[in-house]
């Protein structure tokens, strides 16, 4: 079984926790001059997202996870699971209800999404910064409003609510940064 | 390098401060001294490691020290009188944001001295060479039975290893890999709970350790019995640390054993023991020394949050 010993802690790296696969976040070598030293780490647990706080004794092994981000394509939901597919290989892999979260509402046919695979098995998803979404249902416009100022919310074909300027109709398409949550722009056809 | 404007400021910084540590050892009639960084023993202590490498094709392992204390006390019992030494030491696997395994280090000896006499001098220096840089408060000096009862109402010396535990647990500290080892459960409160507890802009003196603890230092036969020990710490970072030094020769020597003997539990390489410093001890006079990480000292003049910001170049750049 493939393992890393503190020395080689670094943020980034994926290792086993209490039986789930975590990533280090943040690691502090701590030693006092005459005594034993720590490594001082934070880890979030990939599957839950949770972040936590461990301290090591320095020299320990930790079992390493099998843990691999890929890019993938959204092609559909079968009411069980979401299917993505690898473009190189056209393997596909169905994503549950876990793995995708709150991200459901960024989730759009053909985009490439980010597939955090653990032994193979999808454990975590991240969508693209930036998803054109289509406005499905939004008041009225007002005319002669280009700035942005209040705005209104938005209803989009994913399902997800954004406000937007009072310009934007119905209808329309616009970007939204799925890290903020906020609109960026309108995209022309 | 630091990233603010002047790349060169922590350096310009630093050679300041060597400027004022010559200048105070030279007023005060300490001679500076060198030793050697490559030698045959190397130090024998659990906790640290030394890079070892060869002088030649067919010569024995030769270790770089971490620290020049042997070859000091070596000198002080040939007779030198009062020495210092800033030297570069090296330490195996020693890397983070307060460490780098290639480091500077200050260390002096004062024969006749005992542990107090000594932090008062240590403190003299360390504010001559940070008056400038800051406003240090009050010094601090207080026993480590004194420190812990103060931060975190705990008596270290009575606490069993369970109410250590206890403790770490209810500071929400998630541990693992450690065993019943009285002292590492104390270093883990040490570094984890009482360093980061300490004033700012404050030096803390803590002396008197656990015998358990002496690494060097004589021990005090009080109930309980203290190590004659002390260590600096400025803004929750250890900068110092000192001994009231053992001249025991056999006690050393069995020391040096029980090093080796953990050591060996904790499956690391056999260390040859320094029979020519031992050799030397019964001919060293009653003295004080103590070890200064420079580096650490010029963090804090600098405000530098990681070593990193006051070394020309790093390791693993």
């Amino acid at each position: 079984m493939a393992s890393y010993s503190t020395n080689e802690f670094k943020s980034g790296l994926k290792i086993m926790m209490d039986g789930d696969p975590c990533a280090i976040i943040e690691n502090e070598f701590v030693k006092p001059g005459k005594g034993q030293a720590f490594n001082r780490v934070k880890i979030r647990n990939l599957k839950t997202g949770r972040v936590l706080e461990k301290t090591f004794k320095s020299g320990d092994s930790v079992e390493a996870a099998d843990v691999m981000d890929t890019e993938m394509q959204y092609l559909y939901n079968d009411g069980e699971a979401w299917y993505f597919m690898h473009p190189e290989t056209f393997e596909q892999l169905g994503a549950d209800d876990k793995a995708i979260g709150e991200n459901l509402k960024w989730l759009k046919e053909q985009d490439m999404w980010t597939v955090t695979l653990w032994n193979g098995v999808p454990i975590a998803t991240t969508p693209p910064n930036h998803v054109s979404l289509t406005v499905t249902e939004t008041d009225p416009g007002v005319r002669g409003d280009t700035s942005g100022g209040g705005g209104k919310p938005a209803t989009c074909d994913t399902g997800a609510v954004v406000r937007v300027p009072l310009f934007i109709d119905q209808d329309e398409t616009i970007k939204v940064d799925t890290r903020t949550g906020e609109y960026v722009g309108r995209v022309k056809d | 390098m630091p990233s603010g404007s002047d790349p060169l400021a922590s350096l310009k910084i630093r050679a300041r401060i060597r400027k004022r540590i010559r200048a105070f050892f030279d007023a005060l009639g300490v001679m500076e001294v060198e030793t050697p960084i490559l030698a045959r023993a190397g130090v024998t202590d659990p906790h640290i490691d030394s890079l070892q490498t060869s002088w030649s094709d067919h010569s024995e392992t030769v270790y770089l020290q971490t620290s020049p204390e042997y070859a000091m006390k070596r000198l002080l019992a040939a007779g030198s009188g009062p020495i210092y030494q800033l030297s570069k030491v090296f330490r195996h696997g020693e890397r983070g944001r307060q460490h780098h395994p290639e480091f500077t280090m200050l260390e002096w000896y004062r024969p006749g001295y005992d542990h107090h006499r000594l932090m008062l001098e240590l403190d003299d220096l360390i504010r001559k060479c940070l008056s400038e840089h800051l406003d240090l408060e009050h010094s601090v000096f207080l026993s480590y039975r004194q420190a812990w009862l103060e931060t975190i109402d705990i008596d270290p010396f009575t606490a069993n290893t369970e109410q250590l535990k206890a403790y770490i647990d209810q500071q929400g500290i998630d541990v693992s890999g450690l065993d019943d080892e009285r002292d590492d459960w104390l270093q883990l409160i040490m570094t984890h709970c009482i360093e980061p507890a300490l004033p700012k802009n404050t030096p803390f003196y803590i002396y008197d350790f656990p015998s358990s603890q002496a690494a060097l230092a004589r021990i005090r036969h009080d109930n309980p019995p203290v190590a004659e020990r002390f260590e600096l710490y400025i803004n929750g970072m250890e900068l110092a640390n000192g001994f009231h030094e053992l001249i025991d020769a056999d006690e050393q020597r069995k020391r040096f054993e029980m090093d080796l003997i953990k050591r060996q539990q904790m499956g690391k390489v056999a260390m040859p023991i320094d029979e020519k410093l031992l050799n030397a001890l019964p001919d060293m006079p009653d003295c004080a020394g103590v070890a200064v990480g420079v580096d650490r000292l010029l963090m804090v003049a600098v405000g530098a949050a990681a070593i990193d910001e006051v070394l020309s170049f790093v390791v693993d750049e």
